[in-house]
């Protein structure tokens, strides 16, 4: 750049030639130069604006068409992840204590049409009412033509019933993937299971709910996203569920009986190893409930649980253990048992009229069980502190076991508690439990006087329950119930190598309208083994039974459950890993020499 | 120098641009390889879970219980009983893994099997 000098010469010069004033050239070549300066200040000023002004643009603009793209643009799912999340059920399986599967799900289609798109909805609906034997062709037919444009045909559909309706061929037959709960093992501890439904429906999923049983009262668990990879394990075993189902059929049918429970309990843990009910079914096809007649013959009752009983005998050791505890009595106090017990105007008396009497040790009530000798320790207690403690156990209130049925059985207990009532608990009338109930409160006792909680999950940790009795009593109690089944009336229930020892209880049904059937009983029988170091209850159930192979019908628990109670124990103690305990080893043969 | 300074910047950025380019083209490769693993993942799983479903439902008990009736000739196999458990005493020793220490005899005469075929 050249720079114009501020007083060129030549012009200074000719200035002071013509007597001009030469500094006037200059200040006018500052002028110049001055301005030269500032309009080249100007534009490069002019040019940073717009610089910064092209730059802003096209940030803004560029943020601004990412806002519309992705205003504009369908959600995807990011395709880069980290693998690993698996592609999860909806409903988390159930298995059983060995992991072996109880319920789990299987992918299957629901069938739904579009009758808009359909080429010849007469032939569609007469093809498909060919394919699925309980749609009527004639009906389909009116419903596919009756102008609407959606329609549920099938929920589930199995993949032969998918490939013929593929066959038809039709663009208004349309498939929706479902998730289909299965029971694979059929009828086996349906009763805790019971059974899974749709709930709301889109034609990509459907919502599966839990309807009864385990299902529902763990639904939202079993539902629960985060826990769907994991399986709910149940207490119960899987072999030993299906051999104390089997058994216990063979015995309801041998016995002639028209329903039948059995609840095996581990007595440390509180876990229901087999809980069976029957009559049962199939919680793949799970009947509509009885709308007509009584509940409880319905397949679907659980006698286990939902079923209050008046469980009779059985209810004879409370009375005795409480005795005992409070210090009136040990077992081998002596009471006049001579019948009847007069209360007001109420006569108690034995079964069928027997007399035990005169007298009778506490031992021997139990073991004979002496309804007269329980009514009078019952009375040395006194009502308060009966029903006090019978609350302990757990047996007037409803299960806190975790099938829904179980809140359906509340126990009926008399709204006043004279001292009749005092007597007629002792020996389990006029007083309703569940046999779960029972089950809970004879683990107690087998578990040295600390109540257990009956649980149908999986743990392996010992309760540690409020103590209701100390473990001397809890003891004395066992060694009376061994006696009932060494000497007494459950004599058919001992199994060799387990010392088995239990309680039998018959009681009279109730009838509808007020009293008792004479001829229809509910047999229980409540045991635990092996005595010595009780590990597990069985309490075996059998409604209306009779034993016929005597020359008069037998309806006493010792002829019926008991039985049935000692054919399980034999088959499912060495499932349970209970090694037979011989009562005396021969060691050495020549001991016995005497000189 | 300046020259210079600019074609090497000019040569890197084509560099990089191809770098880039191969970059995208190798992602967008590993995405689908990805979206196609994904799917494949999740149709062994189904069948896994079929799989399973169908293993249950063919050792479901009522099926092995007829399965043992039916093949009991061949099988033999009984409800455990109680009878079944052992003492340990009823078991054998298991052979000694050590060899034996006594020296072999040589010519030994088997004087019982003798006896027995010259009675």
């Amino acid at each position: 750049m050249t720079r114009t000098p501020l007083r060129p010469l030549a012009r200074i010069l000719s200035a002071r030639a013509k007597g001009e004033n030469p500094d006037k050239i200059e200040r006018e070549n500052l002028r110049l130069r001055h301005e030269a300066t500032r309009d080249k200040s100007r534009a490069r000023a002019e040019g940073r604006l717009l610089f910064l002004g092209i730059a802003f643009f096209a940030a803004f603009s560029l943020i601004g068409t990412r806002m519309g793209m992705l205003a504009a643009s369908e959600p995807v799912e990011a395709q880069v992840r980290a693998s690993g999340a698996p592609i999860l059920a909806q409903r988390a399986d159930i298995t059983d204590r060995n992991g072996r599967v109880l319920a789990t799900n299987l992918q299957t289609y629901a069938l739904y049409a579009q009758p808009k798109d359909m080429v010849d909805p007469v032939r569609v609906a007469r093809e498909v009412a060919a394919i699925f034997p309980d749609m009527n062709g004639a009906d389909l037919q009116r419903r596919l033509t009756d102008g609407r444009s959606f329609m549920w045909l099938r929920k589930v559909l199995s993949p032969e019933q998918m490939q013929q309706v593929h066959d038809i061929g039709d663009p208004g037959l349309l498939f929706g993937p479902r998730e289909m709960r299965l029971y694979p093992n059929g009828t086996l501890a349906a009763h805790v299971l019971g059974g899974a439904s749709f709930g709301a429906e889109g034609v990509q999923s459907a919502e599966v709910i839990g309807t009864a049983g385990i299902e529902k009262v763990m639904d939202a668990r079993l539902r629960d996203p985060a826990q769907a990879g994991t399986p709910l394990t149940l207490s119960l075993d899987l072999t030993i569920q299906a051999t104390v189902e089997e058994v216990l059929a063979t015995g309801m049918q041998m016995m002639n009986a028209k329903g039948a429970a059995a609840i095996l309990m581990d007595v440390h843990t509180g876990e229901i190893i087999s809980l069976a009910s029957l009559p049962t079914f199939d919680p793949n096809k799970r009947p509509n409930a009885a709308i007509k007649g009584d509940p409880g013959d319905s397949p679907l009752f659980n006698r286990a649980v939902q079923g209050v009983y008046e469980l009779g005998s059985t209810f004879k050791i409370f009375a005795v253990a409480q005795a005992m505890e409070l210090g009136l009595v040990n077992p081998s106090t002596m009471f006049d048992v001579t019948p009847p017990l007069r209360m007001g105007r109420f006569n108690i008396n034995e079964f069928e009229g027997k007399n035990y009497g005169p007298m009778l040790s506490v031992s021997d009530i139990i073991k004979k069980s002496s309804n007269v000798g329980t009514g009078k320790i019952a009375l040395l207690i006194g009502g308060v502190r009966q029903k006090a403690f019978l609350t302990s156990l757990g047996l007037l209130d409803i299960s806190p076991i975790e099938v829904v049925e179980a809140r359906a059985g509340k126990p009926l207990i008399p709204k006043k508690w004279p001292d009749i009532v005092t007597i007629t608990a002792a020996y389990g009338q006029g007083i309703s439990s569940s046999p779960m109930n029972l089950a809970a409160a004879y683990a107690t006792i087998a578990n040295g006087g600390t109540t257990v909680k009956p649980t149908l999950l999986h743990s392996e940790i010992r309760q540690q329950g409020t103590r209701v009795m100390s473990a001397a009593t809890a003891k004395a109690a066992i060694a009376m119930l061994r006696l009932v089944v060494t000497d007494g009336t459950a004599s058919l229930g001992d199994v060799p190598g387990y010392f088995v020892a239990g309680k039998t209880g018959t009681a009279d049904k109730p009838k509808p309208g007020g009293g008792y059937y004479d001829d229809k009983v509910v047999n229980t029988f409540a045991s635990m083994f092996p005595a010595n170091d009780p590990a597990y209850v069985l309490i075996v159930t059998l409604d209306e039974p009779v034993e016929t192979s005597g020359d008069e019908p037998r309806r006493t628990a010792g002829w019926t459950s008991v039985p049935v109670a000692a054919e399980i124990t034999r088959r499912v103690a060495p499932l349970l890993g209970l090694r037979p305990q011989l009562e005396s080893v021969p060691t050495d043969t020549l001991t016995a020499v005497s000189n | 120098m300046r020259p210079v300074f600019y074609v090497a910047t000019f040569m890197a950025v084509m560099a990089l641009a191809f770098w880039a380019y191969r970059e995208n083209y190798a992602t967008q490769r590993s995405l689908r390889e990805v979206a196609e693993l994904q799917s494949e993942i999740t149709s062994l799983r189904e069948a896994l879970s079929i799989q399973h479903a169908e293993w249950a439902y063919l050792n479901r008990p009522d099926r092995l219980r007829d399965l043992t009736a039916l093949n009991y000739d061949r099988l033999g196999l009984l409800p455990l009983e109680p009878e079944q458990f052992g003492q340990v005493d009823q078991t054998a020793y298991p052979p000694s893994s050590f060899p034996p220490e006594i020296p072999v005899v040589a010519d030994a005469v088997d004087v019982s099997a003798n006896m027995e075929s010259q009675p």
